[in-house]
C-alpha cells in the first residue's frame, strides 16, 4: 500500500519543493526553477492518474489499437488511460510559454536592475 | 444560432496572430486599431444574437464529435451575460485604444495580445469541460502577463513578473484540482461531474473532492484576488496601459475567477453551506480589507484597482450567502434575489470600473501624473472627462439612480430578508467608505483650481471621449435592469442558471443538454 503511494506522495512532495524555491528564493532564476519545479509536478501528478497496469506487477500496456475495432475492449481494460497523457501534452506546451515569458522578463529586469536579487526589486508596495 | 458560438473564440485568436502582420505593414495606431475593432464588434453582435433565445442550453460539438471525444462548448443564461459583458467592455477599451495607445511603439502587438486576451475569455466562459478551460485561463493569462508589461518600464516589468508568478502557482493549483477531479469521477465535462458526483440528487462532496473544491478556491481566488490572496492585483492593473486596466479589472478576474467559482461551486459542487461560508467569508474579508486600503491611497489607480477588491468582494459575499441560504432553507425567492443582486453588480462593477480606468487614463494622458496630490482643477480644464468621472464615482459608491446604487440595494435587502443583519451591517459601512473615499478623489482630482500638471490639460481626443461617454450613459441605463421586462432577457435567466435547486431531478444546470447527449452515444 505505502509503496504504491510512493510515485504520488513524490508529485506532492515536488510541488512543495516547487513552492518552496519561489517562496524563499531571493534569485530570480532560482524563483524560475522553482516555478518549472511546481509546472512538471503537477504533470507528473496528471501522468501517474492515467497510469494502469493489467495486473500486479504485469507491465503497462500503451494505448495503440492493433488489430480490428473487436479488440477495444480489451485494450480498454489493459491500457494506460491516454486522456491524461493527452493533457501533459497540452499543460507542457503552456508550461514552455509561461517560461519564455518570465525568462524575457528576468531579462528585462536585469537590464534595469543590475541584478537578479528580487529583494533590491521592490519599488512597489504590494 | 449554436454556429456562431465557435466564432467567439476562432475570429480574436485569428485576428490575434494576424495584427503582428498589420502591425508590420501600419505604424499607426487608429489604422491598427480597425481589425481588432471589427472583430469586437462581431463579438458583441453574436452574444446580442445569442439572447434570442433566454432559457436555452445552446451546445456545440467542435468538428461534430460527440460526447466521450469532442469537445465542447456550452452557452447558458450565466454564460450570455458574461460574453456579453466581456463583448461590450472590450469593444469600447478598443476605441479608448485608438488614441490613447498613440505614446507607445508597436501597436501590432498590443492589439495582438489583445485579441489573444479576449480570446481567452470567451472561451473561459463558452467551454464545456474543465481542461479546455484551464487551456483558455492559460491564454488569457499569459496574454494579461505580457500586456501588464507593455511599458517596458521598471515598475512594469516587476508588477508584470510578481502577477506572472502568482498566476502560475493559481494554474497549477487548478491543473492539479483538474488532474484529481478526473481522478475521483473519470470526466471533465462540467455536466457529467456534477452528475458523477451525485450533487444534482442532492448529495454532499466525498473527502477528496473537499480537498479539489479546496484547491480550486485557492487557485481562482488568486485569479479573482480575494483577500488573502490579492497581492498582485494593486500592482498590476495600476501598472498596465489605462484601457488594460478597465479590461483586467472590468472584465478579466470577472471571467476567470468569480464566474467559473461561481459555475464550479453552484453548478459542479452542488453549493452546500462549507463552501457557501467560505466564499461568503472571503466576500466579507474582501470588502473590508479592500476599502480600507484604498482609502490611504494617493496613487489613482492603484486606488482604483483596491476598490476593484472590495467590489468584487460585494459580488462573492452575495452568491456565497445565497449558497448559505439555499442550505438552510431560506426561501427561493430570497436566494434568488442574492443571487441577482451579485451578478447585477457584476455587470455593474464591470461597467464602472473600466469608466474609472478609462477616465484615469485620460487624465493622466493629458497631465501626464496619477498622483492625487499633484492633481486638481481637472474637472475645470476637461468637462466630458470630469462629468464622467462624476458619474462613476457615484455609480460605484453607491448613489441613486445611478445602477450601483440598486445592485447594492438588492443584495442588502436579501441579506436582510434572509436575517444575515452583520453581513448586511458591514456591506453597508463599506459602501460609507468607499463614497468617503471617491469623495477624496472628487476633491483632489475634478475640484479646487488647477494646479501645475492639470493647467496646460485640454480635454481628451474624440475616441477617448467616446468611450468614456458612452460607459457613463451605461451607469445609468443598466439601472434600467430592475424593471422586470429588461431583467427577464438579461439578468433571470443567469439568476435561474445558479438558483436552480439541486435537489430536482434534472441534472446539474451546467448544460442539462450535454448530459442527455452523452448517455445517447
Amino acid at each position: 500500500m505505502m509503496l504504491s503511494m510512493a510515485p504520488y506522495l513524490f508529485a506532492f512532495l515536488l510541488l512543495v519543493v516547487g513552492l518552496y524555491a519561489i517562496v524563499a528564493k531571493r534569485n530570480l532564476i532560482k524563483v524560475i526553477v522553482g516555478l518549472m519545479i511546481l509546472d512538471y509536478a503537477a504533470n507528473l501528478l496528471l501522468v501517474l492518474i492515467g497510469y494502469r497496469s493489467a495486473g500486479a506487477g504485469a507491465a503497462p500496456v500503451a494505448p495503440i489499437l492493433v488489430g480490428g475495432p473487436e479488440n477495444v475492449r480489451a485494450l480498454a481494460a489493459s491500457s494506460v488511460d491516454p486522456l491524461p497523457q493527452a493533457l501533459v501534452l497540452t499543460s507542457i506546451v503552456i508550461g514552455l510559454s509561461v517560461t519564455a515569458l518570465v525568462v524575457a522578463l528576468a531579462i528585462r529586469l536585469y537590464e534595469k536592475y543590475g541584478t537578479f536579487d528580487t529583494e533590491r526589486m521592490r519599488n512597489l508596495k504590494g | 444560432m449554436e454556429h456562431l458560438v465557435p466564432l467567439l473564440v476562432a475570429l480574436p485568436l485569428a485576428g490575434g496572430f494576424l495584427m503582428p502582420i498589420v502591425g508590420r505593414l501600419t505604424k499607426s495606431h487608429r489604422a491598427a486599431a480597425a481589425l481588432p475593432i471589427a472583430i469586437a464588434c462581431a463579438g458583441l453582435a453574436i452574444a446580442i444574437s445569442l439572447l434570442g433565445r433566454p432559457d436555452e442550453t445552446i451546445v456545440y460539438w467542435l468538428g461534430g464529435w460527440s460526447f466521450p471525444i469532442g469537445i465542447s462548448m456550452v452557452v447558458d443564461g450565466l454564460s450570455r451575460l458574461i460574453l456579453i459583458i466581456i463583448a461590450a467592455i472590450s469593444l469600447l477599451a478598443l476605441v479608448f485604444s485608438m488614441d490613447y495607445m498613440k505614446h507607445y511603439t508597436s501597436p501590432g502587438l498590443y492589439y495582438g495580445l489583445f485579441l489573444l486576451m479576449l480570446t481567452g475569455m470567451n472561451g473561459v466562459v463558452v467551454s464545456g469541460d474543465l481542461f479546455n478551460m484551464f487551456v483558455f485561463l492559460e491564454i488569457a493569462g499569459i496574454a494579461s502577463y505580457a500586456l501588464v508589461a507593455f511599458g517596458t518600464e521598471a515598475d512594469e516589468l516587476e508588477a508584470s513578473l510578481k502577477y506572472l508568478v502568482l498566476g502560475v502557482i493559481a494554474s497549477t493549483f487548478i491543473l492539479v484540482g483538474i488532474a484529481l477531479t478526473y481522478n475521483v469521477t473519470g470526466h471533465l465535462n462540467w455536466a457529467k461531474v456534477a452528475e458523477v458526483l451525485g450533487t444534482a440528487g442532492g448529495a454532499g462532496l466525498s473527502l477528496p473532492m473537499y480537498v479539489v473544491a479546496a484547491l480550486f478556491f485557492m487557485g481562482f481566488g488568486l485569479k479573482a484576488a480575494m483577500v488573502p490572496f490579492h497581492a498582485w492585483l494593486p500592482d498590476a492593473h495600476p501598472s498596465a496601459p489605462a484601457p488594460i486596466s478597465a479590461m483586467l479589472s472590468g472584465v478579466l478576474i470577472k471571467a476567470c475567477g468569480v464566474y467559473v467559482l461561481a459555475r464550479l461551486v453552484f453548478s459542479v459542487f452542488g453549493g452546500d453551506q462549507t463552501m457557501g461560508v467560505i466564499l461568503a467569508g472571503l466576500g466579507a474579508t474582501s470588502m473590508v480589507v479592500g476599502v480600507l486600503m484604498a482609502v490611504g491611497q494617493w496613487d489613482f489607480k492603484r486606488l482604483l484597482a483596491y476598490h476593484s477588491i472590495s467590489q468584487m468582494g460585494y459580488v462573492v459575499l452575495a452568491l456565497g450567502a445565497a449558497a448559505v441560504m439555499r442550505a438552510n432553507g431560506v426561501s427561493d425567492a430570497v436566494v434568488g434575489l442574492a443571487i441577482f443582486g451579485g451578478l447585477f453588480h457584476l455587470a455593474n462593477h464591470a461597467i464602472f470600473k473600466s469608466l474609472l480606468f478609462l477616465c484615469s487614463g485620460s487624465i493622466e494622458y493629458a497631465t501626464g501624473t496619477r498622483q492625487l496630490k499633484m492633481l486638481g482643477g481637472v474637472g475645470k480644464r476637461m468637462p466630458v472627462t470630469g462629468a464622467c468621472l462624476r458619474v462613476a464615482a457615484l455609480s460605484i459608491s453607491g448613489v441613486p439612480p445611478f445602477n450601483g446604487f440598486w445592485s447594492k440595494l438588492i443584495i442588502i435587502l436579501a441579506l436582510v430578508l434572509a436575517g444575515y443583519y452583520t453581513l448586511a451591517a458591514i456591506t453597508v459601512v463599506v459602501s460609507f467608505l468607499t463614497l468617503l473615499s471617491f469623495a477624496k478623489v472628487q476633491r483632489y482630482v475634478l475640484g479646487g483650481d488647477p494646479s501645475e500638471a492639470a493647467r496646460g490639460a485640454r480635454e481628451a481626443p474624440v475616441g477617448m471621449c467616446l468611450a468614456t461617454v458612452v460607459l457613463a450613459v451605461l451607469c445609468l441605463a443598466t439601472a434600467l435592469v430592475i424593471f422586470p421586462t429588461v431583467r427577464a432577457r438579461l439578468v433571470d435567466p443567469a439568476v435561474r442558471v445558479l438558483s436552480v435547486r439541486v435537489s430536482e431531478d434534472r441534472p446539474a444546470a451546467a448544460g442539462p443538454a450535454v448530459a442527455r447527449e452523452g448517455m445517447g452515444r
